[in-house]
């Protein structure tokens, strides 16, 4: 590499990041050639907060680590936590909270898919997705009466019935999106333009997205068969009959084409959780206020990717500890490396194709390594060793 | 005359700028929601900007974080005479669900002078509407 590189800072504020975040890219000519990340902007301390508040007031905190997949954290702790109390949720409260994750995805892929177009210019695609995804928020304002951070959860079910009327009308707004759908489709796949600047641009193959250990629509468009949904089925997922969609594109267009076609598959969902609601009720009536002392881990498939939620309690009324591994943290790395290679004009579209969410994903991390006081750091091998020692001693399980 | 002219522009067409200063990210898409073709802010005007060179109003969102602080001053700094600055959010406002956490500031006012104030968690993208309307009739008082 004979010729001078350049380093471009992108960042913290950019038209092209809605939230603040900072790239720093080698430059050779065009093209690019090494990539890195900074994150921590949005880092507020909220698994500290946490400590200090009661379980339910967690609840209220926790819908606010990220606006756009609010349910999606709130129903991986209330799954943790009930899973310590041992509670039981009923039937109809399960199928009402799917029924709120689902159209959380809607929203969010419309989201998703709007501001893709915007990345890449094709701002009438943006305006069109974002006039229909109204529509689902004003469903979801209609069962929840809020249209962005839902307050549906509570610990062992959900606070809101859906009234029959209530019922009616979503199935009818189910049509409209259905229709608008198919020309997303057409156009998302078929549009020379479009496609011309999403083809061949963020290639991850998929043996590098296994190694980068990538989640959600961003690893199943490089081919990886994965989805919490149906691999470790939670809520109501169980009754629903859908698939997992795939894409071998590995770039830009596979994510395209993997959201839009998740997004019929919610509607899907959303019907057949229409159809077969069952009555009874919604939650939980009597749940203790303390929490017997223990631990959960809860995986979720949030629209962004499995999202993972520990919680450890120590039998008072607030939690001991609650760690949050959200989505964007685990593709961020990969998205940084499938830039390198491609041009200036890409980085955008790029980074946007995995839908990345920092305020979900700015955690601190201190490192502690003091031989003295008996800490080290692990390295991946020796932890995943540990991993199969533990599980081979304790379960059974040879691997 | 030409203060009379520039004053007037900016009342007519005032431009924008979208700051995230560790909100949660509800109040940044309500504040694009507001833009969209739904409830449709640009028929004031209004125009989202991606410089703050450009920008007349900054729209900041979120309770801002320790790390953010510096370079929302410089964000600040940057636009240009004279600015304004519309906090959106109850975290915006004063901390909101954040107030008491390690890391934030407890709103946008302790950092940079604040004009208008948008409470709510989320705003709704009506409330929003509402507050850049109020500013605007402030400044066409001022501008007379
Ligand atoms: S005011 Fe509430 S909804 Fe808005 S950014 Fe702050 S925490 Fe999120």
């Amino acid at each position: 590499m004979g010729e001078k590189t350049i380093r471009i800072p992108i960042g913290p504020q950019h038209p092209f990041l809605k939230e603040p975040a900072k790239f720093d890219f080698d430059i050779s000519g065009e093209e690019i050639i090494g990539a890195r990340m900074r994150i921590g902007y949005n880092h507020r301390g909220m698994e500290k907060a946490c400590e200090e508040r009661n379980y339910y007031q967690c609840l209220y905190l926790l819908e606010r680590i990220c606006g756009i997949c609010s349910h999606s954290h709130t129903t991986c702790y209330v799954q943790a936590v009930e899973d310590i109390l041992k509670l039981e949720v009923p039937k109809r409260g399960l199928y009402l909270r799917t029924l709120v994750c689902e159209l959380e995805r809607l929203h969010s892929h419309f989201l998703w898919l709007g501001v893709a177009a915007h990345e890449v210019g094709f701002d009438t695609l943006f305006m069109y997705v974002w006039r229909d995804r109204e529509v689902v928020m004003e469903i979801l304002e209609e069962i929840s009466g809020n249209r962005v951070n839902y307050a549906i959860n509570t610990i062992g079910g959900v606070r809101r019935d859906l009234t029959e009327e209530q019922r009616k009308k979503i199935l009818g707004s189910l049509d409209l999106l259905k229709k608008r759908l198919d020309y997303y489709t057409h156009i998302g796949t078929h549009e020379p333009s479009f496609l011309a600047r999403i083809q061949g641009v963020g290639k991850m193959s998929k043996e590098r997205a296994i190694q980068m250990c990538a989640v959600g629509p961003f690893a199943r468009a490089s081919g990886l068969d994965v989805d919490v949904r149906r691999d470790d089925q939670y809520a109501a997922y169980g009754d629903l009959d859908f698939k997992v969609i795939t894409s071998d594109q590995c770039d830009v267009l596979g994510r395209v084409i993997v959201r839009v076609l998740e997004i019929a598959e919610s509607l899907k969902m959303i019907q057949q959780l229409l159809t077969k609601l069952p009555e009874g009720d919604i939650a939980v009536k009597k749940v203790p206020r303390r929490v017997p002392a223990g631990f959960s881990i809860s995986r979720y498939e949030a629209p962004r990717g499995e999202d993972v939620h520990y919680v450890r309690s120590n039998g008072t009324e607030k939690p001991e500890r609650v760690k949050v591994r959200a989505p964007t943290m685990a593709n961020l790395e990969a998205a940084t490396e499938s830039i390198v290679g491609s041009f200036i004009a890409d980085i955008p579209i790029a980074i946007a194709s995995i839908d990345p969410c920092f305020s979900c994903t700015d955690r601190t991390a201190v490192v502690l390594n003091d031989k003295k006081k008996g800490m080290r750091i692990t390295t991946w091998e020796e932890l995943r060793r540990y991993g199969v020692d533990w599980y081979r001693k304790n379960k059974g399980i040879h691997f | 005359m030409l203060k009379r002219l520039v004053k007037w522009a900016r009342v007519k067409s005032p431009w924008i700028l979208h700051f995230n200063s560790g909100a949660c990210n509800a109040c940044d898409i309500e504040i694009l929601a507001a833009l969209m073709p739904h409830y449709d802010l640009e028929r004031f005007g209004i125009l989202l900007k991606a410089s703050p060179r450009h920008a007349d109003v900054l729209i900041c969102s979120g309770p801002v974080t320790k790390q953010v602080a510096k370079r929302l001053k410089r964000i600040y700094d940057q636009m240009p005479e004279p600015k304004f600055v519309v906090a959106v959010g109850a975290c915006a406002c004063s901390g909101g669900a954040f107030r008491g956490c390690y890391n934030v500031m407890e709103g946008v006012d302790q950092v940079i002078p604040v004009s208008a104030y948008v409470p709510g968690c989320p705003v709704k993208p009506e409330a929003i509407i509402d507050g850049v309307a109020k500013l605007l009739g402030k400044l066409q008082q001022s501008a007379a």
